[in-house]
C-alpha cells in the first residue's frame, strides 16, 4: 500500500507542478488543487498507513496510540483542506478580476511577446 | 541642581521644546518663537553657569547605563572645547531665533520651523557633549537629518528640495564613513568612551588600522565641513531660509566637522598621514572657496563660498599639527562663527527688504539702510581681516603659522604664498559685498523699496558686531581666558606660548596682512569690469561643477545600475519566479538527504497491497495526468478530472482510517467544483492550435525543462513519503492527545477534540483566515469588471432564447424556466434534508466523524443546491441568507467561548464538559468546546456561502448590464 500511495502522491505533485509552471491562470488553479491533494496526502502519510483503525475512542477509556491511526496529521490535514478551499476561492476571484482588468488570462496579465 | 543634571537638561530641553513646538497651531509664530528663544536662552544660561566648573579643568560628566551588554554607556561630558561649542550653539541659536521671528513670513508654518531648529540645536549639543564616540555619531547623523528638514523647509521649491537632498546624501554618507571609522577606533582602543580614547594615543599610533580609521573619520569631517571635493553641497543649501543659513553655516552644522577634527586632534594629528591628507584638502578648499566667492552673483552664494574658504583655512590650520596652529584654528572658529552669522543675517535683511539677493541688481543701499550697512561693513571687514576686528587677529595667527616650519616639505614651504593669496581673495570678495550692495548708483527695478528693518531684527547683528569689535580691540580681556580654558582641555599641560594682542611689532605676518589688503583692493578694481558684465560663476573652474558630478553619480547608481540589476536578477513574469520557487523547494528537500542521508532504515513492515486500492490509484493518477494535459484547452474536462483525483484522495482517507478527512474532503470537493464551474464562465475562449505546425524551439525547450522540474518534484515527494512510511513512527505528541481526548476533552473523536479543544487556538486562527479570504473575495467582486466578450449570455442560453423567440406561443425565458423541472423540484425539497444532515454532523462531531467544519460546508451546500436548482435571481428573491451575519456570529461565538474561560480563572479557550440528562433523549455530552464548534460551524457556513453567492451574483449583474445594453441597441 505504501508504495502505491507514494507513487500516487508523486504523480499528483508532478502534474500539479507542471500546471503551476504553465502560462494560463486556469492551469495554475487546477495545478494548485492537485498540489494540495498531494501535499495533504503527504502530510497524512506522516502518520503511517493503518487500516481499519480510525482515531475514535471507546467511550470512557483512555485510548492507546498504538492501536489507531495517528490523529495529529489528520487534524493538520483537516485544517489544510479548509484553508485550501479558501485559497482556491480567493485565487479564482483574483484571476477573474485580473482577466477582467487586463483582458487576458495569461499569468503575467499580458500575452507573452 | 547639580552640574550633571544641568548638562542633561541642556541636551534634553531643545528636544522637548521641539516636540512642543511641533504641536503648536500652524500660525502661532510668536508663541513658537518665544518657546524657541527661551529654550536657547536657558541653554545659554546653563552653559555660562557651567563655566566655573569647566574652568577647573575637570570635565562635567554624566554617565548612565545604555547598553550594558555591549559595554556602552550613555555619557555626557563637557570640557572646555564642548563648552565653547555649546556656548556658540545656544548663543547664536538665541540670536537666530530672534532674527527668524522677524524674518519668517506669517504665512509659513513657523512653529514647524522652530521645531526643526530646536531639534537641530539639540542634536548639535548632543554632538559636542557626547562622552562616547557612538553617541557622537548618533547625534551627528541627527544633525544631518534635521539640517535636511531645515534646508528643505520651503518644500514647495524644487531648489530647496534638491539642496536638502544633496546635503543629506553627502553628509549622511560621510556620517556612515565616520561610523565605521569610530568602530575601528573602538576596536583599536577597546572602548568608545572619549576619556579612554583620548588617553590612547600610543595604541592608535601603533595600530595598523590607524590610516584606515583616519581616512574614514576625515571623510566624515570633510563632508560635514564642506571640504574639497565635498564642498558643493553647501552653496546649494542656501535655498534654505536665511536664519537657517546663518545658523547652520556659521556656528553649527559645518562646524561639527571642525569640532570632530579638534576633538580627535590630540590623538590623531601630527602624523604624516594626517598632514598630507588634511593640509591639501584645507588648502584647496581655502583657495577654491575664496576664488569662487569673488565671482558669485548671489549674495548668499558669495557668503557660502566664503564660508567654504574659511572652513578650509581652519582645516588647514588643524592639519599643520602644531599646538599654535590649533590655537589659531579654535580662535578662528569662534571669530568666523560670529562675523559670518552677522553677515548672513545682514544678507537676509537685504533680501527681506529689497526682495532680491542678486548682486547685479543691488547697489547704493547705504542711503536706504545706513545702520544695517554700517553693521554689515564692520562684519565684512572682520571677514577680510582688517585690524581692530576679531578676524584680523586670527588671520594674523594663521599667517604666522603658515610662515612657521612644520615638515619642511615643498607644500609646507609654499604655504605663506598660498595664505597671502587667499588673504587677497578674501579682501576682494568682502569689498565686492560692501561696495556692490551699499554703494554705487541708486538701485533700479527692486521688487520692494528698501528701508531699515524692524529694530529687533537688527539687534542680533548689532550684538555680534559688538563682539567682533570687543574681541578685535581687547582680545586678552575678552576671549583670552576662555581660549586658555579651551586649549587646556585639548592640550592638557603642554600649552604653547601665545599672545592675543593687536600689535606684535613689524613682523612678517603683519607684512603679509598689508599685502593681502592692498592686493585685495587692487584685484577688486582690476576685476570690476569683468564682474559688472554679470557673468555667473568663476572663470577657469566654472566647468568644474560638483553638483553635476554628484547628480551623474546618483543617476548612475540609483537608476542605471539599479535597472541593470533588476534586468539581471529580477523578472516581472510569474513563470520564471515559479520555476525558481519550485527548484528551491526541490533543492531544499534534496540537500539534507544528499548531504546527511536518511536516518534509520526502512524497517517497518509494509501493509499488504489491496488490489482495489491499487486500481483506484491507477484511475487517480490517470485523472491527474489527464487534468494536467487538458487544463489548457478543455477546462471543463480538466475540472471533472480534478474532481476524480479529489475523489480518489477522499476514498484514500476512508481506506486509511481517516473518516473525518474523508467527510471534509468530499464536501469541500463539491463546493470547490461548484466554485470553479461558476468561474469558468468568465474565462476567455481558448483557441486551439496556437502554433499551426510545431511550437518554436524555445517553447519546446521550456516545456521540457518544466517537465523535468515537475518530474523531479514528484519523484522526490514520492521518495520522501515512501521513505517515511516505511520507517517506524517515533513517539510524538499524539500519545498525549489520544490518551486524554476522552478523559479530559470529553469526546471520543480524537481529531475533533484536537481541533476544538487541545488546539482550539489554531482553529480559531484558521477560521479567521477563512473569514478574511471570504471578505476579500466579496470585496474583489464588488468592483468586478468582466472582460467585454464574457458579458453576454452564455451560448446555451442564447440558443434557448432564440428557440423561445421563434415559437409563437412561448415567451423568452420560458425554456430556461422549464429547464430540468423535476430535478429542480427534488433539489428544492432536499434543502431541509441536507440541513438536518448538517445538524446531525455537527452534533455527533465530538464523538464520531463530523464536526463544525463538515456541518458548515454541508449547510452551505444546501444553499448552493438551491442556487443551482432555481437560479440566482429566484434564490436572491426568496431566501435571505445574510452570510456576513453568519460570519460575524461565528467569530463572536468562538471568541467569546474562549474568553468565557477567563471568568473562571482559566486561560483562553480552556474547555469544560459534562453530561446533561435530557428528558427523552438521555445523556448528552455538553462540552464548552461544542459551543466553540458552533462558532466554527456558523463561520464556515457564512464564509462559504458568501464566496459562492458573490460569484454567482456576477452573472446576474452582467446579464442585467447586457440586457440594458441590448435594450439600448433595440431602441436605437
Amino acid at each position: 500500500m505504501e508504495i502505491i500511495l507514494a507513487i500516487g502522491i508523486g504523480v499528483f505533485a508532478a502534474s500539479g507542478v507542471w500546471l503551476l509552471l504553465r502560462p494560463r491562470t486556469y492551469q495554475v488553479i487546477i495545478g494548485l488543487s492537485l498540489i494540495s491533494y498531494a501535499v495533504n496526502l503527504f502530510i497524512f502519510s506522516m502518520g503511517r498507513v493503518k487500516l481499519h483503525a480510525p482515531p475514535v475512542l471507546q467511550p470512557g477509556t483512555a485510548g492507546d496510540p498504538a492501536a489507531m491511526a495517528d490523529p495529529v496529521p489528520q487534524a493538520l490535514v483537516l485544517t489544510a483542506i479548509v484553508i485550501g478551499f479558501a485559497m482556491t476561492a480567493l485565487l479564482l476571484v483574483v484571476l477573474l478580476a485580473a482577466r477582467g482588468r487586463t483582458g487576458t488570462d495569461h499569468v503575467d496579465g499580458r500575452e507573452a511577446d | 541642581m547639580p552640574n550633571d543634571a544641568l548638562l542633561l537638561a541642556a541636551l534634553v530641553l531643545p528636544f522637548a521644546g521641539s516636540l512642543l513646538a511641533g504641536f503648536l497651531p500652524t500660525h502661532a509664530r510668536n508663541l513658537a518663537a518665544a518657546l524657541a528663544g527661551s529654550v536657547a536662552l536657558i541653554g545659554c544660561a546653563i552653559v555660562v553657569w557651567l563655566y566655573r566648573s569647566v574652568a577647573t579643568d575637570v570635565p562635567v560628566r554624566l554617565r548612565a547605563d545604555w547598553l550594558p551588554s555591549l559595554g556602552l554607556d550613555f555619557t555626557l561630558r563637557m570640557d572646555g572645547l564642548s563648552w565653547l561649542f555649546a556656548l556658540l550653539i545656544f548663543g547664536i541659536g538665541a540670536l537666530v531665533v530672534l532674527y527668524a521671528r522677524y524674518y519668517m513670513s506669517a504665512e509659513d508654518p513657523v512653529p514647524r520651523f522652530f521645531s526643526f531648529l530646536l531639534a537641530f540645536m539639540g542634536s548639535m549639543v548632543g554632538v559636542v557633549t557626547a562622552g562616547n564616540l557612538i553617541q557622537l555619531v548618533f547625534f551627528w547623523e541627527l544633525t544631518s537629518l534635521f539640517s535636511f528638514l531645515l534646508i528643505g523647509y520651503w518644500h514647495h521649491s524644487a531648489q530647496a528640495r534638491d539642496g536638502a537632498r544633496m546635503a543629506l546624501t553627502i553628509t549622511a554618507a560621510g556620517g556612515l564613513c565616520l561610523f565605521v571609522g569610530v568602530l575601528l577606533i573602538g576596536r583599536i582602543v577597546g572602548s568608545y568612551e572619549l576619556d579612554e580614547v583620548l588617553a590612547a594615543r600610543d595604541l592608535l599610533d601603533n595600530s595598523n588600522l590607524y590610516t584606515v580609521a583616519l581616512v574614514l573619520i576625515l571623510l566624515g569631517a570633510f563632508t560635514k565641513s564642506a571640504q574639497f571635493p565635498f564642498h558643493f553641497w553647501l552653496p546649494h543649501a542656501m535655498a534654505a531660509p536665511t536664519p537657517v543659513s546663518a545658523y547652520l553655516h556659521s556656528a553649527t552644522m559645518v562646524k561639527a566637522g571642525i569640532f570632530l577634527l579638534i576633538r580627535l586632534w590630540p590623538v590623531m594629528a601630527g602624523t604624516d598621514a594626517w598632514f598630507y591628507l588634511v593640509v591639501p584638502a584645507g588648502l584647496v578648499t581655502l583657495l577654491l572657496g575664496a576664488y569662487s566667492a569673488i565671482f558669485q552673483q548671489d549674495l548668499k552664494g558669495l557668503l557660502a563660498y566664503s564660508t567654504i574658504s574659511h572652513l578650509g583655512l581652519i582645516t588647514l590650520l588643524l592639519g599643520l599639527g602644531s599646538p599654535l596652529a590649533l590655537v589659531a584654528a579654535v580662535f578662528h572658529t569662534v571669530n568666523h562663527a560670529i562675523f559670518k552669522a552677522s553677515l548672513f543675517m545682514a544678507a537676509g535683511i537685504i533680501d527681506h527688504e529689497t526682495g532680491t539677493r542678486d548682486l547685479r541688481k543691488l547697489s547704493g543701499l547705504y542711503k536706504y539702510m545706513p545702520f544695517t550697512a554700517t553693521l554689515a561693513m564692520v562684519a565684512a571687514a572682520a571677514m577680510a581681516g582688517v585690524p581692530l576686528l576679531n578676524g584680523f587677529i586670527s588671520k594674523e595667527m594663521f599667517f604666522a603659522e603658515a610662515v612657521a616650519d612644520h615638515t619642511g616639505s615643498l607644500l609646507d614651504d609654499s604655504l605663506p604664498y598660498w595664505a597671502t593669496l587667499a588673504g587677497v581673495f578674501s579682501v576682494t570678495y568682502s569689498l565686492r559685498f560692501i561696495l556692490g550692495v551699499f554703494f554705487g548708483p541708486p538701485p533700479k527695478d527692486l521688487p520692494h523699496t528698501p528701508h531699515e528693518p524692524a529694530h529687533w531684527m537688527r539687534f542680533p547683528i548689532e550684538f555680534l558686531v559688538l563682539i567682533c569689535l570687543l574681541i578685535g580691540i581687547v582680545p586678552s580681556l575678552t576671549v583670552g581666558p576662555l581660549l586658555a580654558t579651551v586649549m587646556r582641555s585639548i592640550l592638557g599641560s603642554d600649552m604653547p606660548y601665545y599672545s592675543l594682542a593687536l600689535w606684535h611689532g613689524f613682523t612678517l605676518p603683519l607684512f603679509m596682512s598689508l599685502i593681502a589688503l592692498a592686493g585685495g583692493v587692487l584685484l577688486y578694481f582690476l576685476l570690476r569690469p569683468y564682474l559688472d558684465s554679470g557673468i555667473e560663476g568663476p572663470p577657469l573652474v566654472r566647468a568644474l561643477k560638483g553638483q553635476r558630478i554628484f547628480e551623474k553619480i546618483l543617476t548612475t547608481i540609483s537608476l542605471q545600475w539599479a535597472r541593470r540589476a533588476e534586468v539581471m536578477f529580477g523578472t516581472r513574469r510569474l513563470q520564471p519566479q515559479m520555476r525558481i520557487v519550485v527548484l528551491l523547494a526541490v533543492l531544499a528537500a534534496l540537500s539534507p538527504i544528499v548531504l546527511q542521508g536518511l536516518p534509520g532504515n526502512g524497517t517497518l513492515a509494509g501493509t499488504p497491497i489491496e488490489p482495489g486500492f491499487a486500481l483506484m490509484w491507477l484511475i487517480g493518477m490517470g485523472c491527474a495526468l489527464a487534468a494536467a494535459y487538458q487544463a489548457k484547452y478543455h477546462r471543463f474536462a480538466a475540472l471533472v478530472l480534478v474532481g476524480g483525483a479529489g475523489l480518489v484522495t477522499c476514498v484514500t482517507f476512508v481506506w486509511l482510517s481517516a473518516p473525518d478527512l474523508a467527510v471534509t474532503q468530499l464536501l469541500v470537493e463539491i463546493v470547490t467544483t461548484v466554485l470553479l464551474l461558476l468561474g469558468l464562465r468568465w474565462l476567455p475562449k481558448r483557441i486551439e492550435d496556437v502554433y499551426p505546425t510545431r511550437p518554436p524551439l524555445s517553447t519546446l525547450i521550456r516545456r521540457y525543462v518544466d517537465f523535468g522540474i515537475a518530474s523531479a518534484f514528484g519523484g522526490i515527494l514520492a521518495f520522501l513519503s515512501y521513505s517515511l512510511m516505511t520507517r517506524p513512527l517515533p513517539e510524538s505528541v499524539s500519545r498525549f492527545f489520544v490518551e486524554r481526548a476522552y478523559t479530559e476533552g470529553g469526546g471520543t473523536n480524537v481529531v475533533n477534540v484536537i481541533l476544538v479543544d487541545f488546539r482550539g487556538f489554531d482553529t480559531m486562527g484558521e477560521i479567521v483566515v477563512l473569514c478574511l479570504a471570504a471578505l476579500t473575495v466579496f470585496a474583489l467582486l464588488r468592483r468586478f469588471r468582466p472582460a467585454p466578450e464574457s458579458v453576454g449570455s452564455p451560448e446555451q442560453q442564447r440558443i434557448q432564447d432564440a428557440y423561445d423567440d421563434a415559437e409563437p406561443d412561448r415567451k423568452p425565458g420560458d425554456t430556461v424556466t422549464d429547464y430540468m423541472l423535476i430535478p429542480r423540484l427534488v433539489m428544492n425539497w432536499m434543502f431541509p434534508v441536507i440541513a438536518t444532515f448538517a445538524v446531525y454532523l455537527f452534533m455527533r462531531g465530538h464523538d464520531l466523524p463530523g464536526g463544525g467544519f463538515a456541518a458548515g460546508i454541508t449547510l452551505s451546500i444546501a444553499f448552493v443546491v438551491q442556487y443551482m436548482a432555481s437560479g440566482t435571481r429566484w434564490v436572491e428573491d426568496h431566501l435571505r441568507v445574510l452570510p456576513l451575519r453568519w460570519m460575524g456570529l461565528g467569530i463572536i461565538t468562538s471568541a467569546s467561548t474562549g474568553i468565557g474561560s477567563w471568568w473562571f480563572g482559566y486561560p483562553f479557550l480552556t474547555s469544560h464538559f459534562r453530561y446533561l440528562e435530557l428528558p427523552l433523549i438521555g445523556k448528552v455530552p455538553m462540552a464548552s468546546a461544542l459551543l466553540f464548534d458552533l462558532g466554527v460551524f456558523a463561520l464556515v457556513v457564512g464564509a462559504t456561502v458568501l464566496i459562492l453567492i458573490a460569484l454567482a451574483h456576477q452573472s446576474l449583474r452582467s446579464s442585467r448590464a447586457s440586457q440594458a445594453a441590448e435594450g439600448g441597441e433595440t431602441w436605437r
